[in-house]
């Protein structure tokens, strides 16, 4: 009892604790920096990353998706409304495809559910709203997103089509 | 030796008839076996073999649809043998089926989808190429996808049996089997509907509900057809605000499974242009959108300023047959308290000269489901496919076990049933055929009209009918009196099959001029035909267009001109309901609002809507409720249409037709040249299926023209595909010309409630033919 009050006693004397968090502090100072300099640089991303929605298309224009309503069903969230209707060449498609963006919980089951992948997660993660119902994600809004990564998405798949 | 046998299925013992199959022993103890041609109400084909199970003894798997019953029998539905007959049966079945599941209308309701699941193999191991079947178009109903199709010919049963012909057939064999019309030609047949449903996979589905959704996503509601008198059962699926599809729901002693087309395709109409979704108002000859509460005061308004310039003897109710019991309660309720006994749903009549002599209600006189059961069966003034399909489908079953159906008819009309006789007689021609049979049953008269009375007396049931068309007749008193005639002295029961869905409904609410609710008797205001043709200065329409839907739709229109105040409950507003009225008033239509309506064996069917009114639309009995609390009436306090009904429903419900006929006019009829005959089609007899866009495509709509016999039209000096005159009066209606041998001599067929002959005056009256 009394000589392990005699060991913190000393301890205590001579500032050991501080000595050792400041040799910790000394090493990290000297050794090379790992901090990521986000935005000018930025982190490595899995080919699996879910960020913002995209719809896309076929090679030769066409809109993938076909109106199945699969997302809708298994959106957790409930964030993804749908209506379709038979367009004049007799085929199935949407004629309202809406992502909430705030009710969405990125979790990726409208991509899995997808028979054709039309509807994805792209690796873009960066965006905002500056205004009120910019939320809502249209037809139009992910079928331009689409267009835009096309290269990136189809990369990311091609990435992880090994392992499915 | 009993009737019953004993049999184990998986070990569990089941009673079950002899010359059952063992599916339906089966289905009654809730064991499941997969199948897909098999149907209840079809005939067996055993064809896909997916329902093949072990039998005990048997040297392979059996199909349990076609394997009768034999006592002490061991079958197994989940043994190895069993489970791998099915597995590979489904592996069949899927080489040539398509996996466009996420596009298929079918998905989620199919059982090609749920039978793969619970029997099928995890993984295809087909990789060579799949068939591909050219689809056919069939019709505004019903599309095709037949390259999804498994050939369980439960289509070609389906129309063979409810359609009555067989629009449908396979040709080729084996993997080149084809299902089709064989020549191009669409399914025509008034119940063509029921493919959709029996199809177990997606090759026929509906055309108007084509990718409007997916199945998961429906709500369901349970409801009841407005159309016809039968008040087939029917479950509204509805998405968001609108009803999406109507499909049967199943009550053996109504509509079995089935559903005409009418009855499962007029929902389009909620969605038509002519909705009228804002109350309106006419000021100085120009309508104005309003808010409710100034239209009900304009139109609380212009009713009671009728009455007050007047009597109440100026102002009438006309109201659809269609209508709830619960509109037809309040409406009587309102005319009564307003000082008028005017209000009539009999819109389409012109005799009425029996009313006092009539009982409480028309009924069909037995239970719909007898129909089936009758031995002989006298048919008087009936297009019954086109008026009652579900009837005619009970009918024709009894005429196909045997049963000796006789008709009295103006058209030679087109039954999918063996008919013993088949008379045509229209206009008063008619009404002798009838006083004929009247004389046969006596002794006296033509060995024809003998035998069907021998028929009627010799059959341990039967019924005597009377149609819309006899209902309609001109001197429709002598048809129900001599129709009676014929029942009393054949021992047949008698009945009626009306027009609209609640006819029974609308006697028992009061909303007849003679009658108040539960039957209490009344003095006589004036009928619908009185109302219209002597021209009041006041009319309240509920759900009717009066120049399309009364019998003297001429008379209608300019009495309609030359009223003071026109005020129209209705969900729909077309042109000229818009030039006749001065206060629109939108209702709920069906679908969108509770009821309860009769059907002609008395039976009380209540449901509820599916989805709210469109637009400021309101239940037209709340509409009702409050014109009289306007009014400053008593007995206008419900908070519920159920609180409506139930003021009297118990006693309604004790009381029973006899169909007793008493009255009516004597004496000689008006003699004329030419008679017509005023059919409503049966894709125009309402204000609802008017406006339902794919039954006006079809085959039996938009069929105006004049129709003659080719011996009254050489007399006339009218050759084939002349255009014709037809007078009525001074209104004067050219149409093309049909040379048609079925008609019956002396009488010309020109629809009514179509736009085109709405000018022309009786529909059931004489009209003069001249070249054009």
């Amino acid at each position: 009892m009394t000589l392990k009050a005699v060991g913190g006693y000393v301890k205590s004397l001579f500032l050991l604790e501080l000595l050792k968090g400041m040799s910790v502090t000394g090493r990290r100072f000297f050794s090379p920096k790992i901090t990521v300099q986000y935005p000018e640089e930025k982190t490595p991303m899995s080919p699996r990353f879910r960020g913002l929605h995209a719809q896309r298309r076929y090679p030769n224009g066409e809109e993938r998706c076909i109106a199945c309503k699969l997302c809708e069903a298994v959106c957790p969230a409930l964030a993804i409304t749908i209506e379709s209707a038979q367009r004049a060449d007799g085929s199935r498609r949407t004629t309202r495809y809406d992502i909430d963006l705030f009710k969405c919980i990125y979790c990726g089951f409208c991509e899995e559910a997808c028979p054709v992948d039309a509807i994805v997660e792209t690796p873009v993660f960066e965006y905002h709203f500056e205004n009120r119902g910019e939320n809502i994600m249209t037809k139009d809004k992910l079928l331009a997103i689409g267009d835009k990564y096309e290269a990136d998405i189809a990369a990311a798949k091609a990435a992880d089509a090994p392992y499915r | 030796m009993s009737d019953t046998v004993n049999i184990f299925i998986n070990g569990k013992s089941c009673a079950a008839r002899k010359g059952e199959m063992l599916i339906q022993v089966a289905d009654r103890e809730g064991i499941p076996i997969p199948r897909f041609c098999y149907h209840e109400k079809l005939p067996i084909a055993a064809n896909c073999r997916m329902c093949l199970v072990d039998v005990e003894r048997a040297p392979k798997p059996l199909p349990a649809c076609a394997t009768p019953v034999m006592d002490g029998m061991i079958v197994r539905t989940q043994s190895e043998r069993a489970l791998n007959a099915q597995k590979a049966v489904m592996e069949f079945l899927l080489i040539n089926h398509p996996l466009d599941c996420p596009i298929c209308d079918q998905g989620g309701e199919c059982e090609l989808q749920d039978v793969a699941l619970g029997y099928g193999r995890g993984v295809s191991r087909f990789v060579e190429r799949k068939r591909v079947v050219a689809d056919k178009n069939i019709g505004p109903l019903i599309a095709t996808e037949m390259t999804r199709c498994i050939h369980c010919t439960r289509c070609i049963r389906t129309l063979e049996l409810v359609g009555g012909y067989k629009e449908l057939g396979a040709t080729g064999r084996g993997e080149n089997t084809r299902i089709g019309t064989y020549i191009e030609r669409s399914v025509d047949s008034e119940m063509s509907g029921n493919v959709i449903d029996v199809c177990p996979v997606g090759a026929l589905t509906s055309k108007p509900f084509r990718y409007r959704a997916r199945v998961w996503e429906l709500t369901q509601h349970a409801g009841v057809a407005p159309h016809d008198c039968i008040g087939s059962n029917v479950s509204m699926h509805s998405l968001a605000k609108d009803i999406q599809r109507v499909i049967p729901r199943m009550n053996e002693d109504v509509n079995e499974v089935w559903l005409s087309d009418r009855d499962r395709f007029s929902y389009e109409a909620l969605n038509s242009d002519e909705r009228l979704l804002k109350p309106m108002v006419k000021e100085n000859g120009k309508w104005r959108e309003t808010e409710w509460e100034s239209a009900l005061h304009a139109a609380s308004q212009a009713l009671r300023g009728v009455v007050e310039q007047g009597s109440g003897d100026d102002l009438g109710c006309l109201i659809s047959p269609s209508a709830t019991v619960e509109e037809m309660v309040l409406a009587q309720k309102l005319m009564r308290a307003m000082g008028s006994n005017n209000i009539d749903h009999r819109l389409r009549q012109s005799d009425f000269s029996d009313d006092a002599g009539m009982d409480v209600y028309p009924s069909l006189g037995l239970p719909i489901a007898g129909i089936e059961n009758l031995n002989a069966a006298l048919l008087i003034g009936s297009n019954l496919r086109k008026e009652q399909p579900i009837a005619a489908h009970r009918l024709r079953k009894a005429a196909v076990k045997g049963a000796a159906v006789h008709c009295v008819n103006p058209v030679e009309y087109d039954f999918n049933m063996p008919l013993a006789s088949n008379t045509v007689a229209g206009g008063h021609a008619l009404i002798e055929a009838l006083e004929g049979l009247k004389a046969a049953a006596g002794g006296k008269g033509s060995p024809e009209a003998k035998r069907a009375v021998e028929d009627l007396q010799n059959a341990e049931n039967a019924a005597v009918i009377v149609g819309a068309l006899g209902m309609n007749h001109a001197e429709a008193s002598k048809v129900r009196a001599l129709g009676r005639a014929i029942a009393d002295a054949t021992g047949a029961s008698f009945g009626y099959l009306t027009e609209g869905a609640n006819a029974a409904g609308a006697w028992l609410s009061g909303a007849v001029p003679h009658r108040g609710p539960v039957g209490a008797s009344v003095t006589a205001g004036k009928n619908a035909s009185q109302m219209l043709t002597d021209g009041l200065n006041g009319y309240l329409l509920i759900g009717v267009e009066p120049g399309l839907d009364s019998a003297d739709a001429g008379a209608a229109r300019r009495s309609l001109a030359a009223a003071g105040a026109v005020v129209a409950i209705t969900a729909y507003a077309s042109d000229e309901l818009k030039e006749q009225a001065h206060v629109l008033l939108p209702a709920a239509a069906w679908g969108e609002t509770s009821g309860t309506f009769v059907n002609a064996e008395g039976r009380w069917q209540s449901f509820n809507g599916a989805v709210a009114p469109k637009g400021e639309a309101r239940p037209a009995w709340k509409i009702l409720r409050v014109l009289g609390n306007l009014g400053e009436y008593e007995g206008f306090e419900q908070m519920s249409s159920e609180e409506v009904r139930d003021e009297i429903i118990d006693a309604a419900c004790d009381l029973t037709s006899e169909n007793k006929v008493s009255g009516g006019a004597n004496g000689t009829a008006a003699k004329a040249k030419f008679w017509r005959i005023g059919e409503t089609p049966i894709y125009a007899v309402d204000m609802q299926v008017r406006r339902a866009g794919a039954l006006q495509h079809t085959g039996d709509a938009g069929q105006t023209v004049a129709r003659l016999n080719s011996k009254d039209a050489n007399d006339l000096g009218l050759g084939e595909a002349a255009m014709i005159a037809v007078k009525q009066g001074d209104a004067r209606v050219v149409l093309r010309l049909e040379i048609d041998d079925r008609i019956a001599s002396g009488c010309v067929w020109v629809p009514t409630g179509v736009p085109d002959t709405a000018s022309l005056g009786a529909a059931m009256g004489p009209a003069e033919l001249e070249r054009a």
